[in-house]
């Protein structure tokens, strides 16, 4: 095949003859770039969209394999209702809102302040050693860091405990403790991630003209008014798409760690529409029923995160789409 | 210019805030450490903070290398790790490609379709069926297929490719040099840094898979170390370390904080040098699709 005489007639002035024509031109241009991403489409359509065919038996009675989807009995929102009218609805619905925003209001700032003093500080060897250490915790496995807890939670010897003991309180019983399970979830969350998560506001920080600082020194502004007028508007677009991202997840409570953490004594308050998913449907097959649940938890997910969107674009800023 | 009395108190608020920063990021493993070379009665009385262990004793390392799951667990992982992380890059750099071709009819539609699948998916129950009915339950493959690309690390990589000058690409293509070759012989060869990136990525998303395993693995010969690890760490019964491990509650504790030391050590090991690839990582995924 003459490669050549190819990218000239396609650039050339001779009109393809109709959509026909255009589209065999651009098979044998591109026809391996076509080659490619058969096995890329191949895995989205069958791992990502396959499921999302699945998402039909939400509406029906029972799930059977061997018969297939389409076969089964269509109840309409039966499913959603008896949830809705479920005794677990409201504490699940509770419990995934409530984690999830803690983890917002303490969890996104905390990065954001990490990366805005690492960028005041003045000696390099410095700056860099904070970072490489607090980057560390991002690379133990969830759960090592909920073994970690586990262990430090222990009655006798536990470090918790022994901080208790050193403000002369009793020694209590971690994770079957209620009250306690809130605060280890958001902490060590922001132990696990802040000073990874430190790193793209860094990369912003280091993309602000400095012509811009200049100016401003110029005009008489000092580090805090440079704060003010310089840098926080110019990581603005960052913190906001990292916030839509955010929010577009409201309802994704870290199911794995919630697992690992949750214990009996605790459901009252660890217990989120994740994991009452995987109870109910990997573990007592329930199958239509918790995908149901599912799909309820992906549309509001789906839901927040276009509004964010859309209210981020209204106020003439940074924006997904 | 001079800094200000008020900088100074800024400046050296500032320094402490950051040595508590260090402090808290490495003083949790700095007490399981010493904790897990601690004597066992020790342990149980302690009453400090452990800057320093108490006692000495390598019984409890001895204990978790010597247990058959641990070591398989290990030679698993290390599989999905390298399998997995091969079969993501291949996939990813296909896909990152082929849509990074500007002149590809059908391109935006393509990378709407998958661009899609970031915000909204089947869910657990019925990518967990669906596995299940492709017969990929209790194999090796049911960890490595599903997650053969991630939506977000291939974005990462488009925008990278999309840098490369383009008559490169266009004056190897008048040389009759094909996709394929242009791929691997061009693009991918200079595109060094990005790859070491989104290999350090993967390979952390693979180490620390915990659902997978859970999801889909019954036959405990597959199981990776996150799931023997969960069984030592959280359990409160000592039958997990297998028989043989009858060594009471004592060396129980023990027992766990050496578990957390030998499982991170590997991360620790690795880490001084892929540091240098972090901010890299981060400076390109801070671009805007």
């Amino acid at each position: 095949m003459d490669v050549r005489h190819e990218v000239i007639t396609a650039k050339g002035i001779a009109a393809p003859k109709g959509r026909f024509a255009f589209l065999k031109k651009e098979w044998i241009r591109n026809k391996y770039l076509y080659l490619m991403l058969v096995p890329v489409l191949a895995y989205y359509l069958i791992f990502h969209y396959g499921p999302m065919y699945g998402l039909l038996m939400a509406f029906q009675k029972s799930y059977s394999p061997v018969k297939g989807i389409l076969a089964g009995t269509w109840v309409g929102f039966d499913n959603f209702t008896s949830f809705f009218n479920s005794f677990y609805f409201w504490r699940l619905l509770r419990n995934t809102v409530i984690l999830s925003m803690l983890s917002i209001v303490f969890g996104f700032p905390a990065p954001i302040i990490l990366a805005l003093l690492l960028n005041e500080v003045r000696h390099k060897w410095f700056k860099s050693t904070v970072q490489t250490v607090s980057y560390l915790p991002h690379f133990i496995s969830v759960v090592v860091v909920v073994g970690m807890l586990n262990a430090f939670s222990a009655l006798d010897g536990g470090l918790f405990n022994i901080i208790r003991s050193f403000f002369s309180l009793q020694p209590i019983m971690f994770f079957t403790e209620a009250d306690m399970f809130r605060p280890m979830y958001v902490l060590s969350n922001i132990w696990q991630g802040a000073g990874w998560a430190s790193i793209i506001f860094l990369a912003a920080l280091a993309n602000i003209d400095s012509q811009l600082y200049e100016a401003a020194k110029m005009d008489g502004a000092g580090r805090w008014k440079q704060l003010l007028h310089v840098t926080i508007p110019g990581i603005m677009p960052t913190m906001i798409i990292m916030l839509i991202l955010r929010l577009g997840a409201v309802m994704n409570a870290d199911f794995q760690k919630i697992l690992l953490m949750q214990t009996a004594s605790t459901y009252e308050v660890s217990d989120v529409i994740s994991t009452f998913v995987y109870r109910s449907g990997v573990l007592e097959a329930n199958y239509t029923y918790s995908t149901a649940i599912g799909l309820f938890n992906g549309v509001i997910n789906f839901a927040f995160l276009v509004i964010a969107n859309a209210i981020s674009r209204k106020a003439n800023s940074s924006s997904l789409w | 210019m001079k800094p200000t009395v008020g900088e100074r108190i800024f400046d050296g608020l500032n320094t402490l805030l950051l040595l508590l920063v260090i402090f808290i990021s490495v003083y949790p493993m700095l007490y399981i450490f010493n904790s897990s070379v601690s004597d066992p009665d020790a342990l149980l009385r302690n009453r400090s903070f452990m800057f320093l262990p108490e006692g000495f004793q390598l019984e409890a390392y001895k204990q978790v290398l010597q247990n058959p799951k641990v070591y398989s667990g290990y030679i698993n992982t290390l599989f999905y790790v390298t399998v997995g992380t091969a079969v993501n890059l291949l996939m990813t750099s296909l896909a990152a490609y082929a849509l990074s071709r500007a002149d590809l009819y059908g391109r935006k539609f393509m990378m709407k379709l998958i661009t899609f699948t970031m915000f909204f998916g089947g869910g657990m129950i019925p990518t967990f069926l669906l596995v299940q009915n492709l017969g990929l339950v209790d194999s090796r493959m049911a960890l490595i297929l599903p997650a053969a690309i991630s939506t977000f690390y291939f974005i990462i990589m488009k925008t990278n490719f999309e840098s490369i000058p383009n008559e490169m690409i266009e004056s190897a293509r008048l040389d009759g040099a094909n996709d394929f070759t242009i791929l691997f012989r061009i693009v991918l060869p200079v595109s060094k840094a990005i790859l070491a990136v989104m290999t350090l990525y993967y390979a952390v998303d693979h180490w620390n898979e915990y659902m997978g395993p859970l999801l889909y693995l019954r036959d405990q010969g597959l199981y990776p170390i996150q799931i023997v690890l969960r069984d030592i760490l959280l359990s409160s019964s000592m039958e997990s370390m297998g028989p043989g491990a009858d060594t009471g509650y004592a060396i129980g504790e023990n027992i766990k904080y050496a578990t957390i030391i030998i499982s991170t050590l590997p991360i620790v090991m690795v880490y001084p040098f892929i540091q240098k690839y972090f901010v890299q990582g981060a400076l390109v995924g801070a671009v805007k699709q």
